[in-house]
């Protein structure tokens, strides 16, 4: 394996005052892969994924992005974050612009890129997540599904090397969660580098190529897919699973 | 007492300050006395009540008080019955129509504001009180009041706050407040920053205390707002 | 009352002008207009001051809205009536008095409004602007004050007939401005106050009603495009 390093963890530790939310981590994501982190809620998954673009600050050990330790004290946070996309669980896109104007937001104000390339750029992304006769609309108008879908886009329009997904179909109805599945899914068998948060165990099976189970902020298994969900030997993994898949 | 001021302009101070407090005391509890009317009258099916209290409030939201105490002073009287006039012009005219210019014109602010509190209260609440068995006073009385009230709270300080403030208004028909009286000494000494600064510190004083006891109130009437704290 | 708005209707809306100072309603609007255009920048940044990440700027932008909050207005005018011709040593027209007056007090009440505002913008929306590698003053610019300013339309809309009724405080200081004027064609009438003062108010009223009314369909208007209703 010659594939390069892009995301690793080295002994990172992290307070809420007493409470430690994240363990000891230490894990590396190479170029290409694709991450699937699960685990309890309250186990640190979320709060270690926003520690890689520093939403959140670390309390000690090192995390470095693409060889740039993030959050070293000199680091350019604002350079650093076009460099990685991030899907939010609420989408939060940006409600008082079009949905074009949400993806071209970063390309035209912060990249400083023409109009009219950030705009073929947006277009060509939004066709990507099925979205083109969107683009003027604004984000009330658009079903849950449809915003994340735009998200997601607008994640993409930096064209970062690396995505970061924080459980992006738990905020949304059943009935959509398929469709942001299968954008997902077309980006990982493009290649992308995804790290995604999420309890979408199909789409960890699918595409995945490690899953990595968290509880109380220790990382507990990585492992692949395979062997997570056929062997799993850990007990709490054991009722993990039982527990997504509704067996009582 | 010869500290900053002789004894003499104390003592006008603060009678312009005895007469801006009495002058806010007075307005407040007509404002407030009538707003509660008004929130009633306004409560009831008769279109025209409704119309009229719509009518009050909006003359008084979109004139502009020193007009109001204007109109009371200037144009009011000629429309009062002589036996009326007469009296006031002996007691102290100014005074009087300036605390009902100014009550008027806060009642309209407050009964706005205890009313988008009463609208606050979903219905389910008189719904479930009713389900309980209670009469539909005692549902006002136990239920919607109270909530109401604690959401009304905080406008209702404001408005005290402003009503406060706003007394410096009457120094313009003549009413010998605080900053009437400040002008006054301004005038007579030409000591400007002293005088001012005094009663600037004194108003301060006033809407601090204001505020103090709006907060110590909504802290009162916001049950399990300490244990909401700690978590 | 005909008569007298026959009589006096230029007077109403422009005072003297242009054989006098500008006057009347033309200077009421010009005032209120000019202290809410120079009070918007000043609350927008203690707006983002009381937010700040610093305690310090926090404390002192706080102290000094309450302040300004805590005194009549009709004080503030006459500390700047006094205090501005001895601080520049220039004698200051009651008019830019009045306008520097309105700005401070305006500022102080915006500065509030503004601020509910940008705390109501979802906490999310900042993360997402500093995900795509948006700086403070970009996020800010960007995606918060648009969607702050928008949500407290209302209140700044209120804050803006606030201030028109305010100016009326200008005739204490002499400003030739609409209560000024109604004043001096009190004064040469004499006999019929309740005309004048009726005449008076009732362009307040229109002036400030219909304002209200425009501006909260605008919105509603906006809010429609946007799918937020």
């Amino acid at each position: 394996m010659t594939q390069s390093v892009i995301v690793r963890f080295d002994k990172v530790n992290k307070w809420y005052g007493q409470h430690q939310v994240l363990h000891d981590v230490s894990l590396e994501v190479k170029k290409g892969e694709v991450v699937v982190v699960c685990g309890p809620s309250g186990s640190g998954k979320s709060t270690l994924i926003r520690t890689i673009n520093a939403l959140e600050p670390i309390g000690n050990g090192s995390l470095t992005l693409d060889g740039i330790a993030v959050h070293a004290k000199g680091t350019d946070l604002n350079k650093l974050r076009q460099s990685v996309g991030f899907v939010f669980q609420q989408f939060n896109l940006f409600p008082h612009m079009s949905v074009l104007d949400n993806v071209t937001f970063a390309p035209i104000r912060i990249q400083k890129r023409s109009r009219a390339e950030a705009e073929t750029l947006a277009r060509d992304l939004l066709a990507r997540v099925g979205l083109a006769e969107k683009a003027g609309s604004f984000p009330g108008f658009l079903s849950g599904g449809q915003q994340q879908r735009v998200a997601i886009a607008r994640a993409l329009a930096l064209q970062p090397p690396v995505i970061l997904f924080d459980e992006p179909t738990s905020a949304l109805d059943p009935e959509m969660v398929g469709e942001v599945l299968q954008v997902m899914k077309a980006l990982a068998r493009d290649g992308m580098t995804m790290i995604c948060v999420t309890h979408e165990m199909g789409f960890a099976r699918e595409v995945g190529d490690r899953v990595i189970f968290m509880d109380q902020g220790r990382v507990v298994v990585d492992t692949t897919p395979d062997l997570f969900f056929d062997a799993p030997d850990h007990p709490r993994v054991k009722r993990f699973l039982s527990d997504v898949r509704g067996e009582h | 007492m010869n500290f900053l001021l002789p004894p003499d302009q104390w003592a006008m101070l603060f009678g312009g300050l005895r007469t801006t407090i009495l002058l806010f005391a007075i307005a407040w509890i007509g404002a407030f006395a009538l707003a509660l009317i008004l929130v009633i009258v306004r409560a009831t099916d008769y279109r025209v009540c409704r119309w009229s209290v719509d009518a009050f409030v909006a003359y008084h939201r979109n004139v502009p008080l020193l007009v109001q105490v204007m109109f009371w002073y200037f144009a009011m009287p000629e429309l009062l019955p002589e036996g009326i006039r007469f009296w006031l012009y002996d007691h102290n005219a100014e005074f009087c129509l300036a605390a009902i210019a100014l009550a008027l014109g806060s009642a309209a602010y407050q009964a706005e504001d205890i009313r988008s509190g009463l609208r606050a209260i979903p219905g389910t609440q008189f719904e479930a009180a009713r389900a309980l068995g209670c009469t539909y006073m005692e549902t006002m009385r136990f239920i919607v009041v109270p909530q109401a009230l604690r959401i009304s709270l905080p406008p209702l300080v404001g408005r005290a706050l402003l009503l406060f403030k706003n007394t410096s208004i009457a120094m313009a028909i003549g009413v010998a407040e605080l900053t009437y009286r400040t002008r006054e000494i301004e005038n007579l000494t030409f000591n400007t920053f002293t005088i001012f600064g005094i009663a600037t510190v004194l108003y301060l004083l006033g809407t601090f205390s204001l505020m103090a006891f709006g907060s110590w109130l909504e802290r009162r009437a916001t049950p399990g707002r300490k244990e909401r704290h700690h978590a | 009352m005909l008569e007298i708005i026959q009589d006096y209707w230029l007077t109403f809306l422009i005072g003297q002008y242009p054989n006098g100072p500008l006057g009347g309603l033309a200077m009421t609007i010009i005032v209120a207009v000019l202290s809410i255009l120079m009070s918007f920048p000043i609350a927008v940044a203690f707006a983002m001051a009381r937010l700040s990440a610093f305690g310090w700027l926090r404390a002192a932008s706080a102290g000094l809205v309450n302040l300004v909050r805590g005194i009549p207005l009709l004080m503030l005018i006459f500390w700047c009536y006094f205090v501005i011709p001895i601080m520049t040593g220039y004698a200051v027209s009651g008019f830019w008095t009045l306008v520097c007056a309105l700005t401070i007090y305006e500022a102080a009440y915006l500065s509030e409004v503004i601020r509910a505002g940008m705390a109501s913008v979802p906490k999310g929306q900042t993360e997402a602007a500093r995900s795509l590698g948006g700086g403070y003053f970009l996020t800010m610019r960007g995606v918060i004050l648009p969607q702050a300013l928008f949500n407290v339309l209302p209140g700044i809309t209120s804050q803006f007939i606030s201030t028109i009724k305010e100016t009326s405080l200008g005739y204490v200081i002499a400003v030739n401005e609409l209560t000024f004027a109604a004043n001096q064609v009190n004064n040469l009438l004499l006999t019929q106050p309740l005309q004048v003062f009726t005449i008076l108010a009732a362009i307040y009223f229109i002036l400030c009603f219909v304002l209200s009314r425009g501006l909260s369909r605008l919105e509603t208007s906006i809010r429609r495009k946007r799918g937020l209703l």
